[in-house]
């Protein structure tokens, strides 16, 4: 493959993910979610109309497409954040149409967002405090008894500063999230969004906006996700990301998936290519647009 | 120009349950906007509900003291509940028109001659006290010192006022410190990063209206207390010294509705002697007392503006927590 | 288990919901009893007074309503027949007596069921109507609506032009202006400090509705532009505006005291009969045939003119319009100037309406003007205008159903179900919300 492997080591891939030919709709052999008929129109522009898509439990699957094509949407709906007109899925087995999104990031699907929302006026301990679940101390008439809740915020005062020593935000922990840099805030939110011990995590491109070097710590972070058994969607842009470390692609255009399998066959997809990737994606682009000339022996 | 009234008047408001009243009411403002960002232009409506819902249910349904003050947190929790279920979607400017007419609307009510057998009217209510007064324990007699000489009954007034007060800012601080309170802050600043974490922010919004709203009605209760009732004490304008007060504290704390709303009634009650006097002593031109007395209202509203630009987060806030203000 | 909170209630079902309250809550308004006091306004010391007789026998339980300079209340004759409403200020009000509250076949023979008080110089007012068996006109229920309708149309044209600026200015700068109801007041104050210095009265209207304009030009140079050039919040600049009207509210109280001023002419205007029994003053007339010749100047101006067509497009759409080459902060200071002057015309012609200058006079309405502008769509001058008219006629006519003290209410009220349910208004574009 052309391009730098970012990450230190070749990250395992999940094979067998799918039952039969891979194309848009497949089936997957454990599927976390399940959404059939998903559809959402804006005024008379059609931003999502998904017929039937499964996503693999235990995998890193990414999500792209060209701008427009309706990724962030389907996010938003699938999240609760947003109302489609029609459609229906399930998460680990449970409806959840029409579920509000606190109840779904309740349920063990979390997501981060384009813009990161790292709150700016609180702390970075206080943020990871926030994403924790069940706190008692977070219900209006136990919260005026701390003997109530004091037990367990140090338990999530631990846990928060554990996961900060992992992500290496440890030293930031008391400054304001809004005095962190954009990458840290990325990390911040990523790491946020782990305090609730999720199943499924929705990354809305995490690499957006991040310099080169914190990129090989969000990757590692990701693929640390499905060591501890979590699955992970994520959007991107970023083709060499995409296929060094996930498991799965879905090809999404027009609202519509028009293409699914494993990176590599995906990439050569002739549909994936003509509508987003280029036929010229593996090559230098000054050689492409003409204005270097390929040292020989690459031809 | 007398010095010695200026000085009794501006001393007295110190401590006088005018004072607490108005502290209370902009504690609870401070839940509402200074720590979840709701823009209450109606706070004067909560306080009507809350002293209505006292006077009312001791006039008209004979309650008992301790059920009259019970009746009047209910009716000023119901309050919020009913505003805040259709309006807490609301995007900020619209929740400001909304709240304001709503509070306008309870005025209304309260001086139309439909129910004028119950609320009296323009002509408002009197005499709700005597339950609250029969339970005074401390004995006939001058209380006090210089400018602070309380009759009992006054003085029963202002003690009780101060319990009250002392009470509901310890619960607010505790509920602000606690984890609760990190949610709110949160939802403050951005509603969809809190709603991704699993917190249902409705609910939270909904709870906080239904606090603030619960504070500034007793703090309605205690303002009526030591007179009477009537429409006229809660017009629009008395929403707009609340906001003034809360800004000059400092908004998004516990301490600085207090702070403000003390400053605030000092200012009043010294402008309010100083300036009359000067105007008779001729020092204001051709102005008489009864302009000169209008002045000091003025003078709160370029304290508003100059606040909101200069200083937004008061004398004790933190600006870095202000969610309102654009750099 | 879905709990059935707000957040996923769908849509329909909260509606309905409010629906069903907001008509349970006028269905109360409306089946409450209604005053059965014979004695109104004990604390006011202006009053009106009576006594309702038949060929000498005093009739007990007629309903009696005064109305004028935005205060309404209502008396029921007590045994005696006698009844009394007190009124805040001498003024000039009407005075309607229920014709359905009299006995059987007994009628008011004379001037109509409501008739004008205007003050004289005691304190105390008595009027009385002369009653006695006769036919109830019965069309004079009829009559009574027109003449409400009349108001209502009067009113809402002058609500029309002080909600356009408001309208206005929040459409070109997203501020809702709380101060708007202190810029109607300033023309009404000009125009009277005018006419005390003796300029002669049909010059002191023009000046002053200009001196109205170059405060609104001042208020957006002095203040409103500096604050967007530093980049203020808006919620501080919603606050800003509320200390503004609170100053120039409280200035207009330290100059005018507490009491009711008059502009020449605003009382013993000749009634002018226009079909049946409803008549329209002079004044009536001539406010009407100002607000609309000025309307409809300003539709054309806002219709054809090339900075009339440039406002409109920085109130659609600001950035698009400074990207098509518009100064925006030039028509922004050109809308300040109109919303200015518009709202000194209104303030005008409310103190001829009421009539009376007060010094909250502005603050009154400001609500209304508010909901004349959510009514017909922020950002949009036509919607203003419709949304006024439709305002001002349902305040005025709805004292016909329910109680008159609650008039304003109802406009209240719709204010709120529009901001809920539909808050672009009626022609304004769902786009430019949330």
């Amino acid at each position: 493959m052309s391009g730098s492997n970012p990450l230190k080591k070749t990250p395992q891939k999940a094979t067998g993910l799918h039952v039969g030919t891979a194309a848009p709709g497949v089936k997957k052999v454990d599927p976390i979610l399940v959404a059939d008929h998903v559809s959402r129109k804006f005024g008379g522009l059609v931003a999502v109309d998904v017929e039937h898509v499964e996503i693999p439990r235990g995998a890193i699957t990414a999500l792209i497409g060209p701008n427009g094509a309706g990724k962030t949407t389907l996010f938003n709906l699938l999240t609760g954040f947003d109302k489609p007109d029609t459609g229906s899925w399930s998460f680990s087995g449970k409806d959840l149409a029409g579920v509000p999104a606190h109840k779904v990031a309740k349920m063990g699907q979390v997501r981060t967002f384009q813009l990161t929302k790292a709150l700016g006026l609180l702390t970075v301990l206080e943020n990871m405090k926030l994403g924790a679940k069940n706190q008692t101390g977070e219900s209006l008439f136990q919260s005026i008894f701390p003997f109530l809740w004091k037990k367990q915020e140090a338990e999530i005062e631990e846990r928060a500063l554990e996961i900060l020593e992992r992500f290496k935000l440890i030293k930031l922990k008391d400054d304001f999230a809004a005095s962190l840099s954009g990458g840290q805030r990325k990390l911040l939110e990523m790491a946020r969004a782990l305090m609730s011990d999720p199943t499924l995590v929705m990354l809305d491109e995490p690499m957006a906006g991040v310099n080169p070097a914190l990129t090989e710590s969000l990757l590692e972070h990701i693929l640390d996700l499905k060591t501890q058994g979590m699955t992970v969607l994520f959007v991107e842009h970023d083709m060499h990301m995409v296929r060094h470390i996930a498991d799965w692609v879905i090809v999404m255009a027009e609202g519509r998936i028009i293409a699914e399998g494993p990176p590599d066959e995906v990439m050569k997809d002739e549909a994936v290519v003509d509508a987003y990737l280029g036929s010229h994606q593996d090559v230098d682009l000054g050689v492409v647009t003409g204005r270097i000339t390929p040292p020989k022996d690459e031809k | 120009m007398d010095i010695n009234s200026i000085f009794i008047n501006t001393a007295q408001a110190l401590f006088s349950p005018v004072t607490i009243a108005f502290a209370m009411a902009a504690l609870g403002l401070a839940i509402h906007f200074g720590f979840v960002g709701l823009l209450n232009f109606g706070i004067a409506g909560f306080m009507a509900v809350g002293a209505y819902g006292y006077a009312i249910s001791t006039l008209t349904f004979g309650f008992p003291w301790w059920a009259a003050f019970l009746a009047s947190m209910a009716a000023s929790a119901a309050f919020a509940v009913i505003l805040g279920i259709p309006t807490l979607q609301l995007r900020g400017d619209y929740l400001a028109i909304v709240t304001i007419a709503a509070a306008e609307i309870v005025r209304l009510l309260l001086l139309s001659t439909t129910w004028i057998k119950t609320t009296g009217s323009a002509d408002g209510l009197v005499a709700y006290a005597d339950g609250f007064r029969s339970i005074n324990p401390f004995p006939d007699g001058t209380y006090g010192f210089g400018p602070w000489s309380y009759t009992a009954n006054q003085f029963w007034v202002l003690i009780f006022a101060l319990i009250v007060l002392a009470v509901s800012a310890f619960l607010l601080w505790r509920l602000v410190k606690s984890p609760w309170g990190r949610v709110i802050k949160g939802i403050r600043e951005d509603e969809d990063a809190v709603r991704a974490l699993g917190k249902n922010v409705f609910a939270y919004k909904m709870q906080a209206l239904v606090v603030g709203g619960i504070v500034a009605g007793l703090g309605g209760a205690l303002y009526i207390l030591p007179s009477s009732a009537n429409p006229m004490l809660f017009a629009t304008s008395l929403t707009f010294f609340v906001w003034t007060a809360l800004l000059l504290g400092g908004a998004a704390t516990v301490f600085g509705p207090l702070l403000g709303a003390v400053i605030f009634w000092v200012l009043q009650a010294f402008l309010g002697s100083l300036l009359p006097a000067m105007a008779d002593a001729g020092l204001l031109g051709a102005l008489s007392s009864a302009q000169a007395g209008a002045l000091r209202f003025v003078l709160v509203g370029i304290l508003l503006v100059v606040i909101v630009i200069v200083r937004p987060q008061g004398i004790v806030g933190d600006k870095r927590e202000l969610t309102f203000v654009r750099k | 288990m879905k709990s059935a909170t707000a957040e996923n209630q769908p849509f329909l079902a909260r509606g309905m919901k409010m629906i069903l309250i907001a008509i349970l809550a006028f269905a109360g308004v409306l089946f409450a009893s209604p005053a059965m006091a014979d004695t109104v306004g004990d604390e006011y010391e202006t009053k009106i007074l009576g006594n309702v007789k038949n060929e000498g026998t005093p009739l007990q339980g007629v309903k009696i309503i005064v109305e004028g300079n935005g205060y309404t209340a209502e008396v029921v004759t007590d045994a005696d027949g006698k009844w009394s409403i007190g009124v805040p200020e001498a003024g000039s009000y009407l005075i309607t007596l229920v014709e359905d509250t009299l006995p059987e076949g007994i009628a008011v023979l004379e001037g109509g069921s409501t008739q004008t008080v205007d003050w004289g110089f005691t304190n105390t007012v008595v009027w009385n109507f002369f009653i006695g068996e006769g036919e109830r006109n019965p069309t004079s229920q009829l009559d009574q609506f027109f003449m409400r309708v009349f108001a209502g149309l009067n009113f809402g044209l002058l609500l029309g032009l002080a909600a356009i600026g408001l309208s206005l200015v929040f459409g070109t700068t997203a501020l809702p202006n709380f101060a708007h109801g202190e810029m109607v007041t300033m023309g009404a104050l000009f125009t009277l400090f005018l006419t005390l210095a003796g300029v002669p009265l049909l010059l002191s209207f023009p000046i002053a509705v200009a001196l109205s304009a170059l405060f609104g030009w001042g208020l957006d140079a002095a203040v409103w532009a500096p604050l967007r050039a530093r980049g203020v919040g808006i919620v501080q600049l919603m606050i800003v505006s509320i200390g503004l009207s609170l100053t120039f509210r409280y200035i207009t109280q330290a100059f005018l005291g507490g009491g009711t001023e008059q502009l020449p002419g605003a009382l013993g205007s000749p009634e002018i009969p226009i079909f049946r029994t409803v008549s329209l003053s002079v004044n009536d007339l001539v406010s009407m045939g100002v607000s609309l010749v000025v309307l409809i100047g300003f539709a054309f101006w806002l219709l054809r003119s090339k900075m009339g067509k440039a406002t409109r497009a920085v109130s659609d759409n600001a950035d698009l319009a400074a990207a098509s080459g518009i100064d925006v902060d030039r028509v922004i200071r050109v809308v300040w100037i109109m919303a200015g002057g518009l709202a000194g015309l209104a303030g005008i012609l409310w103190a001829y309406f009421r009539p009376g200058l007060k010094w909250d006079m502005g603050e009154k309405i400001l609500l209304f003007i508010f909901a004349a502008g959510v009514l017909g769509g922020l950002g949009t001058a036509f919607g203003a205008f419709v949304g006024a008219m439709i305002v001002g006629v349902l305040i005025e006519t709805s004292a016909q159903f329910i109680p008159s003290d609650l008039k304003y209410v109802g406009a209240l009220v719709v204010m709120i179900v529009i901001l809920l349910f539909r808050p672009q208004g009626i022609l304004g574009r769902r786009e430019r919300i949330g």
